[in-house]
């Protein structure tokens, strides 16, 4: 473990690709600058796209478009499926419908100063700038969204930001901007552009003279490893929330092909930066299997409150007024129960940690509506938030009408994620990362409604201009197939470890190691982190991992379906990038976004930033199993925005 | 770049129609509404039998002159018979051919079994396979008088009625078929107008009891005749 | 809770299957259906058994993947999906015949698990607007009246979770199908590719060995996210009023 804490300081990493000039001319200028390939010749190219998101799908579709081949993996079986599709909230765009103020760069602004500094100004200026045209593109597919009587489109506010930018489809944003990209994809599968392969994992990144050329991928159905080869590798699989066992990501939701990418060289940056949403439906025992999110928008009218006194069990209703603590309000005046994410999840966590929680196990807090329901009448409580009471009361069987909501924060999405240039390759030539899989756009913290503008920026309109440019400047790449020593040897290890796993044959399930890790990371790099905590969990983690090898249990063979055995590889994969995030999480002593350190904080509580320190992306270089990375630096420039501590009191 | 996902060439209307489960259906749906509409005449001509022998022979008769001196005796209800018969023919083909696509189409069965749709969906099938038994029953019975009960005469069906309902066995299948009649049209019927398209929300509780009272007056207008026949009233 | 669970086992697509009973005990009402399946394969995988295989992912409604036909109904005795099932729909004691989609168009892989690739061939043979990446007009260029918008979401929110096949006595897609050709069809940027759509969509439903609609209404039962009945019939109107069209050209 000592060897771990103590990584060694590369050279800086440096974005060669970020045009100077003028912030918003600069994706301009890289256009114009990228290289373009023959129409002629695009189809001889050859492009891997792992995942079938917002980002993956939009990718392989627009790819395919301009006439290149795609072969494309998702792990479902079909790429509906991809999690995308459980995004609820909506999609920022700069489109001053409502003529409320808003503009490219103030979206640029706002995502900036929500990223508490800790984005490249580059980056997020072409977001806001592209935002506008995902708008268009995605109506003239028919995404259904919401629209006014007169037959435009609708909007509202989101995430505590002034302007009403957020473009959404009922609760169910996600689900119809990723059928969009789906139909889009479908349609350049039976025109043979995009070749599918459905239930196929990504276990391995090829790399053959320093380039990505391909992956090593298992079909769950048969249990075949096989090998593909490309001309360049898109990895758009996804953020690694995972790693807590308990996440609102869906259940397989993984890391394995960003951390085997990290492994075959790839840059991981700023791997700590996890967003925990506060409004999550809280644990009823140990069965439970994953979190469900509320939306966000229920702390608009409901008011969230502890009893005062510790190990207080009476039911809500016999509490009387004044033996509630709406700590919100009382913490943060001003704002109340409208304070970003980060605060109010850490503020119910402290409740907790006090004994103040409520309900089984006591994480939960009250997320209360008599007040609304006294003010506005029942009729516009359902009017504006029935669907999430349903859903509420399907999970818990609680009527929140009569009974306070009890909601806990769970972790949602991560914002670190493969490094990536301004093109969104990665540090190995030939590999780029979209959409959550990078960690390019959101800094520190997420706002709410960017995930999606993020993935369909980086899928639609990002990547298929960049990639241009690589295989431009790479027309004639030597093949490659299965005999190359570099292949053969990726392989070997693929096979090797898969037959490793099931020939232990231990007495424990993976289930119970991704639970342990999960509850580990949970404790100690979770919503507020020590040093003293992160010391300790990268002392356990090895621990884990070592007792993984020893006694764990894969049933049947690697020749058949076996959801066992795709579980437990990818606790292999958690079990070194958790060492990862607590690492990036202990060797920046400041408090950002998400990441809050309690060394770090003002007098007041709040997160206290250290700029002259960490304004820079952390960029990890992987040396070993468990052997200390190297840290590459790349320094962050603020020329628009200017460094501000955030204040909610 | 413009893509051309589909060919452009497309087969004949009528292969589309006919190759296609939704046209298929369509043809089962027009030719059982060209039946349900002869069925409602056929109903209230039977009705006739209750104002004596000489009202519904001399109706009978009229059927086969109708249309003259235009048509040549017989030549309309010859048309119309033609008519019919390719309505049957057409509905029992395309009703044979999409059953089979469906029985095929879930081969295994759930071990947990569980029926839930109604009666009259259920009994589509064999319902329909009753309906056709009982109408080739019925032209051999009262139409060519091949497997009469009493003494067949021509240019007498009201004696032939009453001696069909007779016997019990007459009287069974026919009641037997137009219970089937009644459940086929009520599910058929509503069927048909979706198939067709003509169904929406709205719509739909109108359709529905126009599927019920249609059923009920024809099974009822039927079922009078044999009901006559054994009460006396028709002798 | 104690139940006693008949779960279908079928080793792999070739295999025959059969129903296996299996006892789980401490079955908390507030697990999840899937949830309370964890647990017993939990207890399979200590015992050295094969666990029993099940589609699940997002397990919060809205990916389709989870497909479970429990005591005869397609995600159960509620209306929503097996993820978002609870056990507290059950009593102690109860015997849960677990049984994955039947129909030909959805061949079983392995025990509860089917493949559905089917629903894939049908979108992709014009389940979709041409519309290429960067050709879009500007959004409001088209204003699209609320009634249309909220009838196109309506359809918008099949899941593709195949329930309806499931739940279908003829193992009929129609809903599915029509459920994305009303979608895309009442929208004014759907309008150029109407008839090739449906003509097309129900061309390729046919040719994958699903069944035709009887008007039994099960599908509609049984979707967890409330697809009307009246989607077929909509589906069926544009198809005729299609090959009227294309037969004119």
């Amino acid at each position: 473990m000592t060897d771990y804490v103590t990584y060694p300081t590369g050279a800086p990493v440096c974005d060669t690709k970020a045009p100077s000039g003028p912030v918003h001319e600069r994706w301009d200028k890289r256009r114009f600058e990228a290289k373009l390939v023959n129409p002629a010749n695009r189809r001889k190219h050859t492009v891997i796209v792992v995942g079938t998101g917002l980002a993956g799908g939009s990718a392989g579709a627009t790819l395919a478009e301009q006439g290149y081949h795609v072969v494309q993996f998702c792990y479902q079986d079909s790429p509906r499926r991809a999690h995308s599709i459980a995004a609820q909230g909506g999609i920022n765009a700069a489109k001053n419908y409502r003529n409320d103020g808003d503009s490219v760069h103030r979206l640029f602004y706002d995502t900036v100063k929500g990223g508490d500094f800790r984005a490249r100004e580059s980056n997020v200026h072409r977001l806001a700038q592209i935002s506008v045209e995902i708008i268009d593109q995605c109506v003239a597919q028919g995404v259904p969204f919401a629209r006014e009587y007169g037959g435009l489109l609708d909007t509202r506010s989101f995430g505590g930001v002034q302007v009403s930018r957020t473009f959404y489809a009922r609760g169910q944003t996600g689900q119809q901007l990723l059928l969009g990209a789906y139909q889009a994809l479908s349609r350049q599968i039976a025109a043979g552009g995009v070749e599918l392969h459905p239930r196929t994992e990504m276990l391995d990144l090829i790399v053959v003279d320093g380039r990505a050329r391909g992956i090593v991928a298992r079909d769950l159905v048969t249990g075949a490893v096989s090998t593909y080869f490309a001309d360049a590798v898109v990895l758009a699989s996804g953020g690694y929330g995972n790693v807590f066992h308990l996440s609102t990501n869906a259940m397989n939701s993984n890391a394995t092909a960003v951390w085997r990418a990290h492994r075959r060289g790839a840059y991981f940056a700023n791997p700590c930066f996890t967003q925990i949403h506060p409004t999550c439906i809280p644990r009823t025992g140990d069965h439970q299997s994953k979190l469900t999110l509320m939306s966000e928008s229920l702390r608009n009218d409901g008011r969230i409150w502890v009893p005062r006194a510790k190990g207080d069990t009476r039911p809500p209703h016999e509490i009387p007024e004044d033996e509630r603590d709406y700590y919100l309000e009382r913490i943060y005046p001003s704002f109340g129960n409208l304070v970003p994410r980060d605060i109010a999840s850490r503020a119910a966590k402290n409740v907790c940690d006090e004994g103040r929680g409520v309900g089984p196990g006591g994480q939960g807090v009250y997320l209360d509506f008599a007040d609304a329901i006294r003010r506005m009448g029942r009729a516009a409580v359902e009017a504006k938030y029935g669907n999430l009471f349903d859903m509420y009361q399907r999970i818990t069987d609680e009527d929140p009408y009569r009974v306070p909501m009890r909601i806990y924060p769970a972790v949602h999405y991560t914002m670190g994620g493969l490094w990536v240039d301004y093109d969104l390759q990665t540090t190995v030539p030939g590999l780029f990362a979209i959409g959550e899989a990078n960690f390019s756009d959101h800094g520190a913290n997420r706002l709410g409604a960017s995930a999606l503008m993020q993935g369909l920026a980086d899928g639609y309109f990002v990547l298929p201009a960049t990639l241009n440019d690589y295989l431009a400047r790479n027309p004639r790449l030597d093949p490659v197939d299965d005999e190359h020593p570099v292949v053969q040897e990726a392989l070997a290890e693929t096979e090797d470890r898969l037959h490793l796993l099931l020939s232990v044959d231990g007495d424990r399930t993976p289930d119970s190691f991704h639970r342990e890790v999960g509850e580990l990371m949970w404790e100690f790099c979770g919503m507020a982190r020590t040093e003293a905590g992160l010391r300790k969990a990268l002392e356990r983690i090895p621990q884990i991992r070592a007792e993984f090898w020893r006694r764990i249990k894969v049933p049947g063979t690697g020749e058949e379906f076996n959801q066992s055995l795709e579980k437990a590889n990818r606790i292999v994969d958690y079990l070194e990038l958790a060492e990862l995030m607590c690492l990036d999480a202990l060797h920046r002593a400041e408090s950002c976004g998400g990441h809050f350190r309690e060394e770090s904080q003002t007098p007041d509580g709040e997160a206290a930033r250290r700029d002259e320190e960490f304004s820079y992306a952390a960029a990890w270089e992987f040396t070993g199993t468990g052997q200390a990375p190297v840290l590459h630096k790349e320094d962050l420039v603020f020329e628009y925005v200017h460094p501000t501590q955030r204040s909610y009191a | 770049m413009a893509l051309a996902t589909r060919t452009d060439r497309r087969p004949s209307l009528a292969r589309t129609v006919w190759d296609s489960s939704v046209g298929k259906k369509a043809v089962m749906a027009v030719s059982g509404i060209v039946m349900l509409l002869y069925l409602v005449v056929h109903m209230i001509g039977n009705l006739k039998i209750f104002f004596g022998p000489g009202e519904f022979d001399h109706y009978a008769h009229w059927l086969r002159t109708l249309g003259e001196p235009f048509m040549h005796y017989e030549w309309t209800l010859w048309l119309i018979r033609v008519v019919l018969v390719a309505a049957v023919v057409a509905h029992a083909v395309s009703a044979y051919q999409l059953s089979r696509r469906d029985l095929r189409a879930r081969p295994s069965k759930y071990v947990h079994k569980k029926a839930r749709a109604s009666y009259a969906t259920r009994t589509m099938r064999w319902g329909g396979v009753i309906l056709g038994l009982f109408i080739v029953w019925h032209l051999l019975d009262l139409t060519t008088g091949t497997v009469h009960s009493g003494g067949f005469q021509e240019g007498h069906p009201y004696q032939n009625v009453v001696d069909t309902f007779s016997t019990w066995y007459g009287n069974v299948v026919y009641l037997v078929a137009m219970l089937a009649l009644g459940l086929h049209v009520r599910h058929g019927f509503f069927s048909a107008a979706q198939t067709l398209g003509a169904g929406s929300r709205t719509r739909n509780r109108a359709l529905r009891a126009v599927a019920d009272v249609l059923a009920l007056l024809l099974t009822a207008g039927f079922v009078a005749v044999p009901v006559g026949v054994m009460t006396g009233v028709v002798s | 809770m104690k139940l006693t669970l008949r779960v279908w086992r079928q080793k792999n697509a070739d295999a025959d299957g059969a129903m296996s009973t299996y006892e789980v005990d401490g079955v908390s009402p507030d697990m999840s259906f899937l949830e309370m399946l964890d647990t017993l394969n939990e207890e399979l995988i200590l015992k050295g058994e094969d666990p029993v295989a099940f589609d699940h992912d997002c397990r919060e409604g809205i990916c389709g993947a989870c497909s479970l036909v429990i005591n005869g109904d397609a995600h159960g005795p509620e209306r929503t999906t097996t993820c978002q099932l609870h056990m507290r729909s059950f009593r102690d004691g109860d015997t849960l015949d677990i049984e994955p989609w039947r129909a030909s168009a959805f061949p079983v892989i392995k025990d509860l698990v089917v493949d559905r690739s089917a629903f894939d061939r049908i979108i992709q043979a014009g389940g979709y607007i041409t519309a290429p990446t960067g050709s879009a007009p500007e959004a409001h260029a088209t204003p699209v009246p609320k009634p249309d918008a909220d009838l196109a979401f309506e359809h918008a929110e099949c899941i593709g979770c195949g329930a309806c096949v499931a739940a279908c006595p003829n193992g009929a897609a129609m809903l599915f199908t029509s459920a994305k050709v009303n979608h895309l069809n009442v929208l004014p940027q759907g309008a150029p590719e109407r008839e090739t759509r449906v003509l097309d969509m129900v061309a390729q439903m046919d040719e994958e060995g699903f069944g035709g609609c009887t008007l039994a209404g099960e599908c509609a039962t049984a979707c967890p996210k409330g697809i009307p009945l009246t989607s077929i019939t909509s589906m069926n109107k544009e198809w005729l009023r299609a090959t009227r069209k294309v037969a004119k050209r």
